[in-house]
């Protein structure tokens, strides 16, 4: 039967709002007092049946529910014959209760939607050989398992035969399928794109990669910060002394509508939700967008970070030479270009790969005599011209003469940071090359935004040499570089940050740089969804996105805020109910219980905006996954 | 000891949990340190004891205080 009563609650809500209709329609417009009396009364007792049979229930288990209080307002109120009362904070509690449940689900889609990734079924070997399906939790170690073109990969494990395209975007955020053959490493929760490949399962359940996001985001929801902590330790003796404090007043002052207006109105409702609320938003959004928070401790302290530190200048450029600065003399640059590309063919030096990809797809002749000289380039004969290619003491060596204008740009582009290949044809110079590892598009924007949210410290420690980190720092706008540091010094140096008095972000890649990780505010894993760098950092960065870090700081922060207001309103809506009951004529039960239903939706709508989150100026578009092209300034 | 993962409908407060977990740790044969609620995935997770303890026992418990259980899942631990 109480059962029944609560599975009927939605029915129940609606039958009872129609009956408060039928009642006041009768009072105020047939002027039937009996008819609408008795509207009310049955309406209050089908409203309250649900609430205070989980009311009676949390009592067994000794808690004093937001339903006790209900019910014993609404038994009050009947008692003193006020049915019309009863009747509509009945009907109010249970249709907020609706709306609340509804809305809470709205909030927490972004990890549904994670959640919803994870494998359901796998197809098994049995003995005879046959596939069969089951379900996934009875996948063990060591099975076979067939997955076919389209389908899930239902756990980690080893490719045994077969080959396809896979899509890991769930582990590593990165969409273009990778080819897996046998012997190849596959995770759960990604998606074989083309082809049918059997394997054999490692890790099953929980201990997959895929397992381990999930277990993480969904515990990263209820982790408690200490405010919530105080919140919940608060509302466990509030609702009590809510009780005890009507039961107070109706002692004194024998007044039974005073007392129950005050168990309605002391009701914690947005109190208690406002913050989950605001968490399981922010963290939703960050799951979608490839950002993995550990919790509201990480939303808060990552909120207010004002150093963040880099561990290598990889991490900024794109740790790939590149031909950044061009010049060419003379006529003919053309041909000069060719020939320099005919030589560069033949080259596996890493600079050639640059020179090569810059000039592009060219005609080539083929090369005689090729003669590598040490420590300066290349001399070769192409198509009858003695072409050197190489950098200033080999152009001496052949005693090409550079004129004013080619030593100014030598000297300007050994000033902007980069390597140099020159390239002479019969003596006479031709194409200057300035080649570098460029930094990353779009970084300068992030570190941009970076500063704007707040951060006023950029630090790179870098086992690059100090020349090397220097440049990028300067190019970049970093505002303190080191270079030459070994692990250990890196995380000295966090250590002598926070000692400052800083609140330091460190990012890695959570492979080597554990202890810098652990030993900062934040410790935040970029560009690998690994087992070791989830467990050990609080922020993980699913695919090497740099943009990604703009937006995850400027999510805890509207995080952080949101937390603040919502806690502002919840305790601003009781305040205020009471201020109004002590100092006013027009509070009453259902006005109150109105009021606190509404704030509870407020807070909950408040959350669902972090849901929607996008840092402005963002480059990545969440729906494709793809970078939009930066429009100029 | 076996490991329960129990998923109920939509919780639409965190005091709704508290009960939840109350009513199931005064069962016998649970771990009583291991019972943890997930309030924003409607889920609680659970150690307990299948000699003495079976979870459709778990289940009836949670659901006579009126939240449904969609689905439990048990794993030997």
């Amino acid at each position: 039967m109480q059962q029944y009563i609560l599975s009927k609650k939605n029915q129940i809500t609606l039958i009872s709002g129609i009956l408060i209709a039928v009642g006041f329609f009768s009072h105020f417009a047939l002027g039937n007092a009996f008819l609408a009396e008795w509207s009310l009364i049955i309406a209050s007792i089908f409203g309250v049946a649900p609430i205070a049979i989980q009311a009676y229930q949390a009592l067994k288990v000794k808690v004093v529910s937001i339903d006790v209080l209900v019910t014993i307002a609404v038994i009050g109120a009947f008692l003193i014959q006020n049915f019309e009362e009863s009747a509509v904070v009945t009907f109010l509690f249970l249709f907020g209760h609706y709306l609340e449940q509804r809305t809470l689900n709205q909030t927490r889609s972004a990890i549904k939607e994670l959640t919803d990734m994870a494998p359901e079924s796998a197809l098994v070997q049995t003995e005879d050989g046959e596939f069969e399906e089951v379900d996934v939790d009875d996948v063990d170690e060591g099975d076979v398992l067939l997955v076919k073109t389209g389908g899930k990969v239902p756990v980690d494990g080893t490719v045994l035969t077969g080959e396809g395209y896979i899509n890991e975007a769930s582990i590593t955020g990165e969409s273009v399928p990778v080819t897996k053959t046998e012997g190849g490493e596959v995770f759960a929760g990604t998606i074989l794109e083309n082809g049918t490949i059997q394997i054999r399962a490692d890790k099953v359940g929980e201990d997959t990669t895929f397992g381990k996001i999930i277990e993480l985001v969904e515990e990263a929801q209820d982790s408690k910060s200490e405010a919530e902590r105080f919140i919940d330790r608060f509302s466990k003796w509030y609702t009590p002394t809510v009780l005890v404090l009507a039961f107070i007043v109706w002692a004194i002052t024998q007044n039974i509508e005073l007392a129950i207006t005050i168990l309605v109105l002391g009701c914690p409702g947005a109190l208690v939700i406002g913050v989950p609320v605001s968490n399981v938003a922010g963290i939703g959004n960050g799951a979608r967008n490839g950002i993995l928070l550990k919790g509201s401790e990480v939303i808060n302290d990552f909120s207010s970070v004002d150093t963040i530190v880099f561990d290598k200048t990889g991490t900024l450029t794109v740790g790939n030479p590149e031909v950044a600065e061009k010049e060419v003399y003379g006529d003919n640059s053309e041909e000069a270009l060719s020939y320099l590309a005919s030589v560069e063919q033949e080259s596996d030096h890493p600079l050639a790969k640059a020179v090569l990809a810059n000039i592009g797809p060219v005609d080539t002749t083929p090369v005689d005599e090729t003669d590598v000289v040490k420590g300066g380039g290349i001399v070769a004969q192409v198509n009858g011209h003695r072409v050197a290619v190489g950098n200033v003491a080999l152009m001496e060596k052949e005693q090409v003469t550079l004129n004013k204008k080619a030593q100014k740009d030598v000297q300007r582009f050994e000033k902007n940071g980069n390597s140099l290949v020159l390239t002479a044809v019969d003596g006479e110079l031709k194409v200057l090359m300035g080649i570098r590892d460029q930094v990353r598009p779009g970084v300068k924007q992030d570190l941009q935004n970076l500063k704007e949210l707040g951060v006023k410290n950029l630090v790179v420690l870098s086992g690059d040499n100090q020349g090397t980190v220097d440049l990028v720092a300067k190019e970049l706008g970093l505002t303190e570089a080191h270079g030459h540091m070994l692990p250990e010094d890196k995380s000295a140096h966090i250590e002598k940050l926070q000692k400052e008095g800083q609140i330091v972000a460190f990012v890695g890649d959570g492979v080597n740089d554990s202890p810098s990780l652990a030993l900062a505010d934040i410790g935040i894993a970029m560009g690998s969804g690994t087992d070791v760098a989830i467990e050990t950092s609080d922020v993980v960065l699913m695919n090497s996105d740099f943009s990604r870090l703009p937006h995850a700081l400027g999510l805890t922060k509207s995080t952080a805020s949101n937390m603040k207001q919502n806690i502002l309103i919840a305790v601003g809506v009781v305040l205020v109910l009471l201020a109004s009951l002590l100092f006013s004529e027009w509070m009453n039960m259902s006005i109150g219980m109105l009021v606190h239903e509404a704030s509870i939706l407020v807070v909950i709508f408040n959350g669902m905006r972090l849901l929607k989150y996008r840092l402005r100026g963002d480059r990545y578009n969440v729906k494709t996954g793809v970078e939009e092209i930066e429009t100029a300034k | 000891m076996s490991k329960a993962v129990i998923t109920l409908e939509t919780l639409s407060c965190p005091s709704c949990l508290k009960k939840i977990e109350s009513a199931v740790k005064g069962l016998i044969g649970i771990d009583q340190n291991s019972v943890r609620g997930v309030f924003n995935v409607n889920k609680i997770r659970i150690d307990f004891d299948e000699k003495t303890l079976a979870i459709e026992d778990i289940e009836k418990v949670i659901e006579d205080l009126g939240y449904p259980v969609i689905k439990s899942k048990v794993k030997a631990a």
